[in-house]
């Protein structure tokens, strides 16, 4: 009987070797798994930021995506309190365990973002926001003891078309190319069962069409690789297709189809929030918490923080190099 | 004439309300188009018959209306263009040689269209509604009402309506133009009860329960314009078309337009503007 050796000289079963090869077993093979371990000890972190006017669903989508309760408490402005408001940037954040893996997830919220009569510049707060979460992490990433980093960089931002306008508003354009070169942009189709079926299409239509006439770069999802099964390319193609996505959240469970499902009750109907037939939901929450979630951060930390990072670096460089400039001129 | 940012249905629902294309749908503008940078205004005549009775209908619309990035005074180029018809109407009236019939071009009614947040009334729409309910009868209207559960759409009311009552806008029906205790009780009940009215509109029809009906077909049932019970269409078509078409018309006559007279004589230290051009000559019989 042939028995190959595998590490450490324990005997292995001879199915386990590939077959036809004298490879030896080494046993690397385990390595995800020891990943994975540690990985699942250390828990996930992920940074969210919803941003849009009011009322467009944004807290409820939140809630309906995460299966929580974050606004609770909240306290809606009447008109004439939101006259004299400026743009604020909230923070919420809630550790949620599922299967034992832990995730740390925190909501940036950006209460006021046109609402005003006169919103110029109204994204300034937000571009600042997220620099200023670059910059501490640029520092802390130089500093002494990098053991315990605290990322608070946005990996995310949803952000909210209202679906009663034409397509995209200048506010929309604005925004979105201020904050395109900082964070991964995903556009969402707010409030969807507004809309009939063709409306959605002819909105989804008209809208990228715009992001790519105005040149705003929004979160690309990674093309397949070639050796992916077709099901798996026409998902992926699916889900390329569908942006931006046309959502619908809801904070209540209602009865349809003999099930209890979230969902919102009219007369006319039932609208089930996890019904593809439905809206986008399932789509959004596959692609931002079940494929997408580690390729958002990567593209945060390779991409956009990079991208800050690197003129941080030259903009400091062009400092120092003026300053001694000067000294050197007001020496001689 | 209708009012409110781009999208909110005011062309459908001009449409519907009138059972005939008189709003041109602005389709969405073409990669060419901008979005107007000012506010423009848009008037179309029509003129239609129903039971041998004609009117002549004036849409005025106001594309561009809300849609910047920065909003301040978007209303001044409505209420110059209101000020304005006043001024036609003051100028034909002082006239030595006046027409029979007077053209009528003043703005009898102004429907607002609210976007349905649910939450409550956007700054924008106090600041239009606060300076121009002194110059033209503002109905304010909830616009695509087919977004709100009833639960949200009675709550949204609510606080919609406390917010106008807080902020002093008087929309028509005005309280203090009610004549008497029957207008009275009648337009309480509007005011506290139905108003604004949250509508839905819509071009297509639908067949249900084997009649065909105007409607909005999701894939979780048929919105259907005219029911009660699914929104209050019904409810603003009567009100404006059926009920209070003629008094719309007066407390524009009667009200606004000597407002504005008063205003311009007034200014005039009392005496009637002077008219430039007297080379019009007038046809004695219009």
């Amino acid at each position: 009987m042939d028995r190959s050796l595998g590490w450490q000289g324990n005997s292995v079963p001879e199915d386990r070797t590939e077959a036809g090869d004298d490879k030896e077993y080494v046993g690397f093979a385990t390595l995800p798994n020891q990943v994975h371990r540690k990985s699942v000890k250390k828990g996930f972190d992920f940074t969210l930021m919803v941003a849009g006017e009011s009322g467009l669903g944004k807290s409820t989508l939140v809630n309906s995506l995460f299966l929580t309760d974050l606004y609770r408490d909240r306290k809606l402005l009447g008109a004439e309190e939101r006259i004299m408001q400026t743009v604020e940037i909230t923070k919420h954040a809630v550790d949620i365990e599922e299967k034992g893996v832990r995730l740390r997830l925190t909501i940036v919220d950006t209460p006021g973002f046109g609402d005003a009569v006169n919103n110029t510049e109204c994204w300034k707060p937000v571009a600042e926001y997220i620099d200023q979460q670059f910059e501490q992490y640029f520092r802390d990433e130089s500093g002494l003891n990098r053991k315990n980093i605290q990322d608070n960089r946005v990996h995310c931002c949803l952000y909210f078309i209202s679906p009663f306008g034409h397509g995209l508003r200048p506010l929309d354009v604005e925004f979105m190319k201020a904050l395109h070169q900082r964070v991964n942009i995903v556009p969402i189709l707010a409030k969807a069962d507004t809309l009939t079926p063709p409306e959605v299409d002819h909105k989804k239509r008209k809208i990228r069409e715009e992001i790519e006439h105005f040149g705003i770069k929004i979160y690309q999802f990674p093309d397949c690789d070639s050796d992916e099964d077709e099901d798996f390319k026409l998902q992926d193609q699916a889900l390329k297709e569908s942006i931006p996505f046309a959502v619908i959240g809801s904070n209540t469970v209602v009865e349809a189809r003999g099930r209890r499902v979230r969902g919102r009750l009219y007369p006319w109907g039932i609208v089930e929030v996890e019904n593809p037939g439905h809206c986008d939901f399932v789509k959004l929450r596959t692609m931002l918490v079940r494929t997408h979630m580690q390729d958002l951060k990567d593209v945060t930390r390779e991409t956009h923080y990079e991208n800050y990072r690197a003129q941080c670096i030259q903009s400091m460089t062009r400092l120092v190099v003026k300053e001694r400039n000067r000294k050197d001129r007001s020496r001689n | 004439m209708s009012k409110g940012q781009s999208g909110l249905g005011k062309s459908t629902l001009v449409n519907t309300l009138f059972k005939s294309q008189v709003s041109r749908k602005a389709s969405s503008w073409n990669r060419e188009e901008k979005i107007p940078k000012t506010v423009e205004i848009k008037a179309i005549g029509h003129v239609i018959e129903e039971g041998g009775v004609k009117m002549k209908l004036t849409v005025i619309d106001t594309p561009g209306f809300g849609d910047q990035i920065n909003n301040e005074n978007c209303w001044e180029p409505i209420e110059k263009y209101i000020n304005e018809q006043y001024e036609k109407f003051l100028k034909e009236e002082v006239n030595i040689a006046r027409k029979k019939r007077i053209p009528d071009t003043r703005v009898h009614c102004c429907l607002y269209f609210i976007s349905p947040t649910g939450h409550s009334l956007r700054p924008l729409d106090l600041e239009f509604m606060k300076h121009l309910s002194k110059v033209v009868n503002i109905i304010p209207v909830i616009a695509k009402a087919d977004t709100m559960t009833l639960e949200e759409k009675s709550e949204f009311k609510q606080r919609v309506r406390k917010e106008l009552e807080v902020n002093g806008i008087e929309f028509y029906p005005q309280k203090e133009f009610d004549e008497d205790l029957e207008d009275k009780t009648e337009n309480d009940k509007i005011r506290q009860e139905s108003m604004p009215f949250a509508v839905v509109g819509s071009d297509k029809e639908y067949q249900v329960n084997g009649k065909r009906v105007l409607g909005r077909k999701t894939p979780w049932g048929i919105i259907e314009v005219e029911n009660l019970n699914h929104c209050e269409f019904a409810l603003l078509r009567d009100f404006v078309i059926r009920t209070h078409l003629q008094d719309l018309k007066e407390v524009t006559h009667n009200i606004h337009y000597e407002t504005y007279r008063a205003k311009r004589l007034n200014d005039n230290g009392g005496l009637p503007p002077v008219s430039v051009d007297t080379e019009e000559s007038h046809d004695s019989n219009p």
